[in-house]
């Protein structure tokens, strides 16, 4: 058994996604869909505790030895990201029975279907992740990208629809130019192994053909994470989407697009030929830097909280790509922590206004009005996902931003530190923005508002308290981090 | 001759910018997603061009030592082909599901209702 945990990783959650659109709708569909997302995690865990014990692990689907078979390839870098998708996935699964009965537009006869779709995503994020196949990573990118568009066509709204429609033509431009630089990369060196990859692209990195692999990758990869400007499909998609769904996408597919970029940048091409050849540092930092200050005050301006975190989501991402184009460990350390952090803080932030949402019927600002008091735990919980956000010390966002300040440093770069700071204070500003109007405004008149059922509150309280947790005890979030930090650079020289 | 002799790859690329130029410039939905088809399918070309090598055949064995083609890019684009149905079927789903939503599938018009229900 656990020599087939990395293809049980994968295995658990699609043989499981069919499954559940054959059972009857409500609890019984919940209780299957809980059962593959959190053995999924177990399964995360089981692979990252491997790892660190014994290094990386190689497993050859099917038997078929490489280059002619799909190698699962995992080391200290993916199993991080496995933990991150697959708790984020059972946690929000969790949270998901009472949102998908109550506050979906579906049919009871067809709320089976959800969970189907759900778990469908899960597995394309983790199968992304997992595999050591630069063509799988297509595959499983669009299994993910296909159910993403249906799970954020149901949201309420009937703009959900059009941002839905939005994402499928931005997801596929983006995957199909993933899918050119792909191909450019079999003829040059006719593998698709990513370790085989590696070790021939050196002897024809010098060629217009590898170029133009490289740029195609980038773009496509830069789409689906949302990089500033291609990141125009997210606002949307996050604000529409239902909850559950905004929580469990925020917190994992973007992560999962920056760890793709992670991996062809520094494994596939190594860090020599993307930063020093192609010079891509000089491209990402001011992408970086300007995404993050103009998302950061377009969401100050935002009047719906979910479109607010939206755009935060956006500057956050911009964090990442600044720590990787710091291309020094304790830069990378910054990014890949940040990675884990930031699912922590978003799918606490994204699950609270969940809670919100609820009670009040909507993710509006000026809906919150009094929510403060009436609902003291579910902005408890918000608070703390905030302060996080903000990256005040003892939660999880400072040490991922401490780490950020400390590799500009390292390289002098004090202005690009300077500017984390001030951002930091512009997510103050909006946090704050939500914290005034739900604690210091009067509840409207005959608003009656109870705290959100048990059932939100748990999951959501879970990543909040994660977020303190891993705030001060950062052996795993940062310690790992490091680890991968290590092997990416190490393994490009 | 080196321009002819790349006759497929100078396909590939007015297509796909054909396609892309559709789905950015069209403003209506659906001929959207058939620029998007148009583009995908411009990939295919790619990958079964890089396939062929010129007098090969088909990779059976047999006796005669002969010249064959790489049948794996053939077998990559079939998952594409899969996905882009994939893709295109959703895509028109949700053209239906807006139809029925907004009553137009023209963009203009669709942000032209969005923002008249913001004020």
């Amino acid at each position: 058994m656990i020599a087939h945990l990395p293809a049980l990783q994968v295995i658990i959650p699609l043989v499981s996604a069919p499954l559940c659109a054959l059972l009857p709708a409500g609890r019984v569909v919940w209780l299957a869909a809980m059962a593959a997302s959190w053995l999924a995690l177990l399964v995360a865990a089981l692979l990252l505790d491997q790892v660190l014990a014994h290094g990386p692990i190689s497993y050859l689907m099917g038997g078929w030895p490489v280059p002619w078979g799909i190698e699962y390839r995992v080391d200290a870098l993916n199993a991080y990201l496995l933990l991150i998708v697959a708790g984020i996935g059972a946690v929000v699964m969790t949270f998901g029975r009472v949102i998908v009965e109550r506050r979906i537009r579906l049919p009871e006869s067809k709320q089976s279907w959800f969970y189907t779709a759900y778990l469908l995503c899960l597995t394309g994020l983790l199968g992304i992740t997992i595999t050591g196949d630069a063509f799988n990573v297509f595959v499983f990118l669009e299994i993910s990208s296909l159910s993403s568009y249906v799970l954020i066509s149901i949201g309420r709204d009937r703009r959900a629809l059009t941002a839905a429609y939005q994402y499928l033509i931005m997801g596929t431009i983006g995957a199909t130019f993933i899918l050119i630089g792909i191909g450019l990369l079999y003829v040059m060196t006719g593998t698709l192994n990513m370790g085989d990859l590696a070790a021939r692209i050196p002897a024809v990195a010098d060629t217009r053909t590898v170029r133009a692999a490289f740029a195609f990758l980038t773009i496509g990869v830069s789409l689906k994470l949302a990089l500033f400007p291609l990141h125009l499909w997210l606002p949307n998609a996050y604000a529409y989407a239902p909850s559950v769904v905004t929580a469990f996408l925020a917190a994992t597919a973007t992560k999962v697009a920056i760890y793709v970029l992670l991996r062809f940048f520094f494994t596939i091409f190594g860090a020599k030929f993307s930063f020093e050849t192609m010079q891509l540092d000089k491209v990402l930092l001011p992408l970086a830097l300007v995404g993050i200050f103009s998302a950061s005050v377009v969401a100050i301006f935002q009047d719906n909280v979910k479109r607010m975190l939206a755009y935060s989501s956006v500057a956050q991402i911009g964090y990442m790509i600044l720590g990787i184009s710091l291309v020094s460990v304790t830069g990378l350390t910054a990014s890949i922590s940040h990675l884990f952090n930031h699912a922590l803080m978003k799918g606490a932030l994204f699950m609270a206004l969940g809670c919100v949402s609820f009670r009040v019927g909507a993710a509006k600002l000026e809906r919150m009005a009094g929510v403060g008091r009436t609902m003291p735990w579910t902005m408890g919980a918000f608070v703390i996902g905030g302060l996080s956000l903000i990256g005040v010390p003892l939660t999880a966002g400072f040490v991922s931003k401490w780490y950020l300040i400390v590799g500009a440093l390292e390289k002098g770069w004090w202005p690009v530190a300077v500017l984390v700071l001030i951002t930091s204070l512009l997510a103050l500003i909006y946090i704050w923005r939500v914290v005034e109007v739900a604690y210091f405004k009067p509840a409207p008149e005959g608003q009656v508002v109870r705290e959100a059922p048990l059932a939100l509150l748990v999951p959501t309280w879970a990543l909040a308290l994660a977020n303190l947790y891993f705030g001060l005890d950062t052996s795993l979030n940062a310690g790992v981090a490091r680890l991968a930090a290590q092997s990416l650079l190490g393994a490009s020289q | 001759m080196a321009i002819l002799g790349l006759y497929n790859y100078w396909i590939f690329i007015i297509l796909m910018m054909c396609g892309f130029y559709v789905v950015i410039s069209s403003g209506n939905l659906v001929k959207k997603l058939v620029g998007l088809n148009i583009f995908q399918t411009s990939v295919f070309i790619l990958y079964i061009s890089m396939g062929k090598i010129i007098g090969g055949t088909a990779p059976i064995v047999i006796d005669k030592a002969v010249v064959y083609s790489n049948p794996m890019p053939h077998v990559l684009i079939l998952t594409a082909i899969v996905v882009g149905i994939a893709t295109t079927s959703l895509g028109l789903a949700l053209v239906v599901r807006i139809h029925e939503a907004y009553g137009t599938i023209e963009e203009d018009e669709i942000h032209a209702q969005d923002a008249e229900e913001a004020l």
